[in-house]
């Protein structure tokens, strides 16, 4: 039964903390110990399913295909981890970042919200389950993006939620449909009744559907100009959480979709995914090459960092899925610690745009440091886990033959380090400007937290083969999904 | 009844479309309600129409085969929730939009600061 802690502990927190809204302290202290514990109960579900192999519960007691079902998988249980460590990083941060009337108008509780909606999304096997997680999580960050209600934000925020809710739409569109034709909403049901099924019209259309949803919140292409629109407007605590989370839940269930129902046509699904994701990770990494604001250049990147997981997806094998996950729990640390970086740049120098930075490097090495470590993984310098991640995935790409894409890899993989390097010479290393903004102080609470994530992100780079070794087994879950089908039906 | 909500539907989301595309961001509240319902009658059409069967059996003899499926309704009636509670947010931050920057023209979106 531990499967349903992580949906109902945050919920309990939640409930904890709106009621103690106004006890500032015991919300900040709360906060770190909930999402610690929310950790050790995802490290304890990993542990689980790594031995035992795939977990599967029916909360309602009713069997497989008629009741709701809840699934771990070796790929929700490192997603699921990942997000709740990345929790109490941001959790730890946050006292020392964002104003004490955010804090008390009911921050902490909205974070577990969304925590709740995105364990939720990692851990359902029900399609119409995973919407509703979907709209918890979405909810949620509605409101932290719009908190505190700037004009900025709410400019930022209504080009958010819209563009969600028609996302959402495609989403449940695509469900209708497919129960319709089908007739069950199991994931694992409808994955083994597709296999069986003559006649792909109307799944062609809705997994279309589905795909548009999810490329809409994983910022693939042609959909991303939402995301740099709107990350930068909320105080950078919560745009490093919804960097870390939210776009990896699209991308995660665009994992799970492809390896469970795409039988049919694979070749175009693989150019399709192929194409979009080389357009994805070079766009987006153009664009960022040519922001001045610190948060764009990273929210910019995001997109980046999403084709390349989504290359994994078009590669399929597991050694390309395995290259993938590894690369999302890497890009959910490193790139939670840019923009934690970049909050603490803001603290000291008063400004994210690099016209007003300069000379952090003479007047503050240490925090040079803690934004040189997670750049340098993101643009894939050895000794940290980013290089793994696109070694990994390049190999697949040459193993599958798919010799392009990973040019375009490889081509990405410097601009990345250029745009990277942009961020690195205009904010520490250049002379400090003649107009300075004002100068502020960083609060250690902050410092404290960027530097766990750091450590956190020279450790995984040092482990990486134990990492390597799970994400390995958890890319074979997903490029044989009966085991999938097989645990949640009992057959 | 088939053609006439699948007509309906259609006509749901051209209007709803019609809405988003318009410069004002009230309208653009209102073209999302329009797409959330037309979304809810196309759950309701995809499911299946079964017309004078109720979902219910009285007792427990009777036979299932033949009833409407009641788990599109329930669908249905999940998504109108959520689909209100986003709409009335969407709505309270239209309104604190209006409130701060004096206008609900699109052009106040774009960020010249």
């Amino acid at each position: 039964m531990i499967l349903v802690l992580p949906i109902i502990l945050p919920l309990l927190f939640m409930v904890v903390l709106i009621f103690t809204r106004r006890w500032l302290a015991f919300q900040q202290g709360f906060s770190i110990f909930a999402s610690i514990m929310l950790t050790f109960v995802s490290f304890l579900i990993l542990i689980d399913v790594q031995q035992n192999g795939i977990l599967a519960i029916q909360p309602g007691s009713w069997d497989a295909p008629y009741g709701i079902t809840l699934v771990a998988d070796l790929f929700s249980a490192i997603m699921m981890t990942t997000t709740s460590f990345v929790g109490i990083i941001v959790m730890i941060y946050s006292p020392g970042f964002i104003d004490k009337e955010r804090q008390t108008a009911g921050y902490y509780p909205l974070v577990y919200g969304l925590l709740m909606g995105v364990n939720g999304a990692f851990i359902t096997g029900d399609l119409f389950n995973l919407y509703v997680w979907y709209e918890v999580m979405l909810t949620s960050s509605f409101v932290l993006i719009a908190l505190g209600g700037s004009a900025e934000q709410l400019r930022g925020s209504i080009k958010y939620v819209t563009i969600n809710f028609v996302a959402s739409i495609f989403f449940v569109s695509a469900i209708g449909i497919l129960y319709g034709q089908v007739g069950t909403l199991n994931m694992a049901d409808l994955a083994a009744k597709m296999r069986t099924w003559d006649e792909p019209m109307y799944i062609n259309s809705a997994l279309m559907l589905f795909f548009i949803a999810f490329s809409v919140k994983s910022a693939l292409v042609p959909f991303f100009f939402w995301l740099p629109a709107s990350y930068h407007t909320p105080p950078m605590a919560i745009t490093a959480l919804f960097a870390g989370t939210l776009t990896k839940v699209g991308v995660y269930t665009m994992f799970r979709f492809y390896s469970l129902f795409v039988v049919f046509d694979q070749q175009f699904w693989t150019i399709f995914i192929l194409t979009l994701a080389g357009l994805t990770m070079f766009i987006g990494v153009l664009m960022a090459a040519s922001q001045f604001d610190i948060r764009k250049i990273l929210s910019f990147h995001i997109i980046s960092q999403v084709g390349y997981m989504i290359m994994g997806l078009g590669i399929f094998t597991a050694t390309g899925i395995a290259g993938a996950i590894f690369f999302t729990v890497h890009n959910m640390l490193s790139k939670t610690n840019t923009f934690l970086a970049g909050g603490l740049v803001y603290q000291q120098s008063g400004s994210y745009d690099l016209k007003y930075l300069g000379g952090l490097y003479k007047a503050k090495p240490f925090l040079a440091l803690l934004f040189f470590i997670p750049a340098m993984s993101l643009a894939g310098i050895p000794p940290l886990p980013g290089f793994f991640g696109k070694f990994f995935l390049i190999k697949g790409g040459f193993e599958a033959q798919q010799y392009f894409i990973t040019a375009v890899a490889i081509l990405t993989g410097l601009f990345t380090l250029f745009s990277m390097v942009k961020i690195w010479n205009e904010a520490y290393w250049k002379k400090e400007p003649e107009e300075v903004k004002e100068r502020g102080k960083v609060h250690p609470s902050a410092l404290i937290a960027t530097s766990l994530l750091a450590a956190a992100v020279i450790l995984m780079g040092i482990f990486a083969g134990p990492v390597i070794d799970i994400c390995l087994q958890a890319g074979e879950q997903i490029v044989n999904p009966e085991m999938y089908i097989n645990a949640v039906l009992k057959r | 009844m088939l053609l006439l909500l699948a007509i309906l539907v259609g006509v749901l989301y051209g209007a709803a479309v019609y809405l988003l595309l318009r410069r004002n961001i009230f309208k653009l509240i209102l073209g999302l309600i329009f797409l959330g319902h037309a979304t809810n009658m196309l759950l309701f059409v995809a499911g299946g129409l079964t017309s004078g069967r109720p979902a219910f059996l009285r007792g427990l003899e009777g036979e299932a085969i033949g009833m409407s499926d009641p788990l599109p309704q329930a669908l249905i009636l999940t998504a109108i929730v959520i689909g209100l509670g986003v709409t009335a947010f969407a709505l309270t931050l239209v309104y604190r939009f209006y409130k701060v920057t004096k206008t609900v023209d699109f052009d106040e979106l774009s960020e010249n600061e």
